[in-house]
């Protein structure tokens, strides 16, 4: 893994404890079981059951099309947004069915959070921007705001590089430092879960480094889910790694295992680059 | 044929391009090119004449007295008429639509582009129905005001509600003359609207909701902002159209001749088309209006042209800074 | 989690969603409300239920004593409402107004004719002191002559020569924008064609009226200064930005590369244009053609100021004329509130509603179709 300059300070954005290095022991956050998802009649999961484990990164890995981005949108209900999907299955999160009669899905969403493989902060200000998701749950005080977007920049590695300039136009960050903000926008709501789809998949290799050894922060508080076809990265930063094929989860294991000795071969083929 | 290097022959044939040299001049294709062109010109050309007939015109009647004083002595007089009145009855009829048709409007236009489901029926329906109020003639809204707002809600009001004997609201009035006319601007407003909604990327809406926003905070909080210039430009475009439209208010409020501006709902009041058609058509002495009816369409060319230029660079700067977001 | 309020947690959130519902819903109320409107005033007479006849048998005052209640108020031109509001006095003076008005009727031998009958409105009739069957519309007069052909003809007529005029400058100019033109000079061109639309109609007659009419008098020579030809290029002016609008959105919507597929193969810019893309772009150049044959045949200010507004049936174009949408115009001020002109003028408008409404309708499905087909491709 490159070596980067960013300072590795730690996370103190949740008011939780630091925990503990990550292991096999960790609890279990997010539990799936036989979900399927489908698109009007066409089929694009296929009875998923698997558990995401608490503050560990978790990636979800497959040639394109393959469905990890749609399986994680069932996390956070994003795919509620699209016309004609039906979703069979269980999806809980510490316990809780989030597909229930009498879920809010407003409150889910404040515990699980969202980074875009695009990135889109607001047309607002740097402060705004990560004030917005502070406003909209109630946060009201300025020294409150204040203190929030500082601590929450400082968390996405991005503090030093906009301090004097917060209340310029986020549209005017490049690339790398408007997707750390969007991490930063996230983390400001304090949520439990953040889900990344793709995060650096349109960003150079040296903000690529910096958002990873963000993650590899990150997760000290908070139970990372990461999709990405950069198979490299997977193996870099992730504690898990499931591996999907066309709607199905096909193997699912500690990183370690899956790249250097899967047990499907299918997983092997993937792998060691034979097609995807 | 000459050739200078040996050709491909397909078939014994020769090939369909002889040599590299241009044919020579393709006469028709010139000519049609030339034409189209002509018709383009022609455009152009009917265009500036309208525009600096009526200015030159118009020009020498124009002055600030012109614009600013009452017509009460003699309306046929160039050095005593004056068109305040009219540019005071417009501008309030306008300001009255507005109030209607932009609520109206958005509200439309936001339900078109955030809630509707577009495969469902209702969803076509609405949108016909706007289609077709786009194309309604402007009389038959001038029959409409006159059948439902006066003598349906205006007599109804004042049968039932203040139950008087002479007609207040059930006669032609500036507060009906400027719902006729929110009725007709309506598509304008949903299509310049829905423009500037469409164009703002969906990442953003899903940026927002991922935060925790509900789909109404979404659109008051991000959505509304990022679509003001696209509002604005229906609006002004409304504005633009409904100054000059005439026939919807003939039945509906416009006077040739009022002692005094309009100060209630329910009064009538002067306009300016309106009082370029009366003097076009009724005048005694045509040569003798001339310069005032040509000062007149000037002020009112000025005010519709002014804002429909204001109103197409607001778009265009509108879509330039959407390139530049990138999404 | 904590996850436990749903739906009904955000009641503000549900009621401003039906509220936008509604609102948004309120566009198609108002397309009935404007037929409905319009139409019921014009029903009496498409029903056949309204009479404008004038009586010519003299009935004496005793006779008038005599009648049923709902005789009396039909003869005496009364609504039921109206007549139930009179005192018995104001009857009497009625009465004898009426008498008046009977002595006073010029013998015409019409004058019994419920002119308002579909024969009269649609069929030349001879009239008195007519030598033949004529198509006459004459309401102010003792016999009410309601016939509507003059009026059709005339909104045709003009309708005709503004497409005559606009169509094929219209596709010239489009044409000529969307294939052969530079991409710098478009970007103005375009904009400015469309500043045409700016012109108030109003303006657009009164230049036709003022400047026009005198011009084309000189150029060909003909009698009546207002004519069919002067409000039809006057229309055709305020058509032109439509048709040229929609025409060029087709134009340039055929894909780049049937032009590009033409150009390899040696055709000309403008070969390429006529005989690859205006054929694929030909449902969108017949609903810009159908769209502004509908906003030709619904304008006003222009027919009502430059042609000529006489009301006479005639194939020249030279000749004065007059449209529906002028008749309104001009005569509704005048008419009896519900009496039998009145709702013939109504009859005009649902008319010309009817008309425009189809012929968008015609031209919005076309659109629609194109653009189907147009995202099926790609």
């Amino acid at each position: 893994m490159a070596e980067t300059s960013v300072p590795k300070l730690t996370v103190e954005v949740g008011t939780k404890a630091p925990v503990g290095a990550s292991s096999a022991a960790a609890p279990a956050l997010i539990e799936t079981k036989d979900l399927s998802l489908y698109y009007g009649q066409a089929k694009a999961l296929k009875e998923i059951s698997m558990t995401i484990k608490e503050k560990n990164v978790t990636a979800f890995i497959g040639p394109s099309g393959c469905g990890k981005s749609t399986f994680l949108r069932c996390f956070n209900r994003m795919n509620d947004l699209i016309d004609h999907v039906k979703i069979t299955g269980d999806v809980k999160i510490a316990g809780h069915d989030i597909y229930g009669p009498d879920v809010d899905v407003i409150e889910l969403r404040k515990r699980v959070g969202m980074v875009f493989q695009k990135s889109n902060p607001f047309p607002k200000t740097i402060y705004e921007n990560i004030a917005y998701g502070l406003r909209l749950h109630g946060t009201k005080n300025k020294s409150d705001l204040d203190e929030v977007v500082e601590k929450s920049l400082r968390g996405a590695a991005l503090w030093d590089e906009v301090k004097d300039r917060l209340h310029s136009s986020a549209l005017g960050l490049s690339g790398g430092q408007q997707q750390r903000l969007c991490i930063a926008r996230a983390i400001a709501i304090k949520p439990e879960v953040i889900l990344m789809d793709e995060p650096a998949s349109a960003l150079d290799p040296i903000a690529t480094a910096k958002v990873e050894d963000l993650i590899l922060d990150l997760k000290k508080e908070f139970t990372i889910v990461i999709v990405t076809h950069n198979m490299q990265q997977a193996a870099r930063i992730s504690d898990y790694t499931a591996f999907f094929y066309i709607g199905e989860l096909i193997e699912y294991d500690v990183t370690s295992k899956i790249f250097t000795n899967p047990s499907k071969k299918q997983t092997e083929d993937y792998v060691t680059g034979r097609f995807g | 044929m000459d050739t200078q290097t040996p050709m491909l022959h397909f078939n014994g044939e020769a090939p369909v391009g002889k040599d590299f040299k241009t044919q020579g001049f393709n006469f028709w294709s010139f000519f049609f090119s030339g034409l189209t062109g002509l018709a383009t010109m022609l455009i152009l050309a009917m265009l500036a004449i309208i525009l600096f007939n009526i200015t030159l015109n118009g020009a020498p009647g124009l002055s600030w007295r012109f614009l600013t004083s009452s017509a009460d002595q003699d309306m046929f007089d160039v050095n005593k008429a004056g068109v305040l009145p009219m540019v005071v009855g417009t501008s309030i009829r306008v300001i009255l639509m507005t109030i209607f048709v932009i609520p109206v409007g958005v509200i439309t236009a936001i339900y078109l582009t955030e809630y509707a489901h577009s495969t469902s029926i209702w969803t076509r329906v609405i949108r016909g129905a706007v289609n077709n109020l786009a194309g309604v003639p402007s009389i038959v809204f001038g029959l409409f005001g006159l059948g439902f707002f006066i003598g349906f809600l205006g007599s109804h009001i004042d049968d039932n509600i203040l139950q008087s004997a002479e007609p207040k609201w059930g006669k032609p009035a500036i507060l009906w003359a400027s719902m006729t006319l929110a009725v007709m601007t309506l598509p304008v407003v949903i299509v310049a609207t829905e423009e500037s909604l469409k164009a703002i990327p969906q990442g953003l809406r899903e940026a927002s909701l991922a935060l925790g926003a509900t789909k109404l905070e979404t659109i008051i909080k991000i959505v509304l902002p990022q679509a003001m210039p696209g509002i604005l430009t229906g609006g002004i475009l409304s504005v633009s159209r409904a100054a000059g439209e005439v026939a919807p208010i003939l039945f509906t409020g416009a006077a040739y001749y009022m002692a005094s501006y309009p100060k209630a709902l329910t009064d009538q009041f002067m306009d300016l088309g309106y009082h370029v058609f009366i003097l076009s058509t009724q005048s005694p002495n045509i040569e003798q209006t001339r310069p005032i009816l040509y000062a007149t369409v000037l002020a009112l060319l000025i005010l519709t042209f002014a804002l429909n230029i204001v109103a197409i660079l607001v778009r265009a700067k509108m879509r330039r800074n959407m390139r530049l977001l990138g999404h | 989690m904590g996850l436990h309020r749903g739906h009904k947690a955000r009641p503000l959130e549900w009621l401003a969603e039906k509220f936008i519902f509604l609102v948004a819903s309120s566009a198609i109320l108002i397309v009935f409300l404007i037929f409905l409107f319009v139409v019921r005033e014009a029903l009496p007479i498409f029903l056949g239920k309204m009479d404008s006849s004038s009586l010519q048998e003299m009935v004496s005052v005793e006779q008038m004593e005599k009648m049923k209640p709902a005789e009396l108020q039909k003869l005496l031109d009364l609504t039921p409402k109206e007549y139930t509001e009179l005192d018995k006095e104001t009857i009497k003076i009625l009465m004898e107004v009426k008498i008046e008005e009977i002595k006073a009727a010029p013998k015409d031998k019409d004058a019994d004719k419920n002119t308002t009958d579909w024969r009269y409105m649609l069929m030349p009739y001879q009239w008195t002191n007519y030598d033949k069957p004529e198509y006459i519309w004459q309401p102010i007069s003792q016999v009410h002559k309601y016939n509507i052909m003059p009026l059709l003809i005339g909104s045709l007529k003009t309708t005709i020569v503004a497409l005559l005029f606009a169509v094929p400058v219209s596709l010239g100019a489009a044409i000529y924008v969307s294939q052969l033109a530079s991409p710098r000079l478009k970007e103005w061109l375009k904009p400015t064609i469309e500043l045409l639309a700016g012109i108030p109609s109003v303006v657009m007659g009164f230049f036709a009226l003022i400047v026009m009419a005198s011009v084309l008098k000189s150029v060909f020579g003909y009698e009546s200064r207002l004519n069919a030809l002067v409000a039809g290029i006057a229309l055709g002016l305020a058509i032109i930005p439509v048709v040229f609008s929609i025409a060029e959105d087709a134009l340039t919507s055929v894909p780049r590369a049937y032009t590009q597929a033409a150009l390899a193969l040696g055709s000309s810019r403008w070969q390429a244009a006529w005989q690859i893309v205006l054929p694929a772009a030909l449902p969108g150049v017949f609903a810009a053609v159908v769209l502004g044959f509908g906003r030709a045949i619904g304008e006003t200010m222009i027919v009502l100021m430059a042609s000529g507004n006489a009301s006479i049936v005639s194939g020249s174009i030279f000749d004065s004329t007059r449209t529906m949408t002028a008749t309104i115009a001009a005569e509704l001020a005048e008419a009896v509130f519900g009496g039998h002109h009145y709702r013939i003028l109504f009859m005009l408008g649902t008319i010309l509603f009817v008309v425009t409404f189809l012929s968008n309708l015609l031209g919005d499905v076309i659109i629609h179709k194109l653009k189907h087909k147009m995202e099926g491709k790609h």
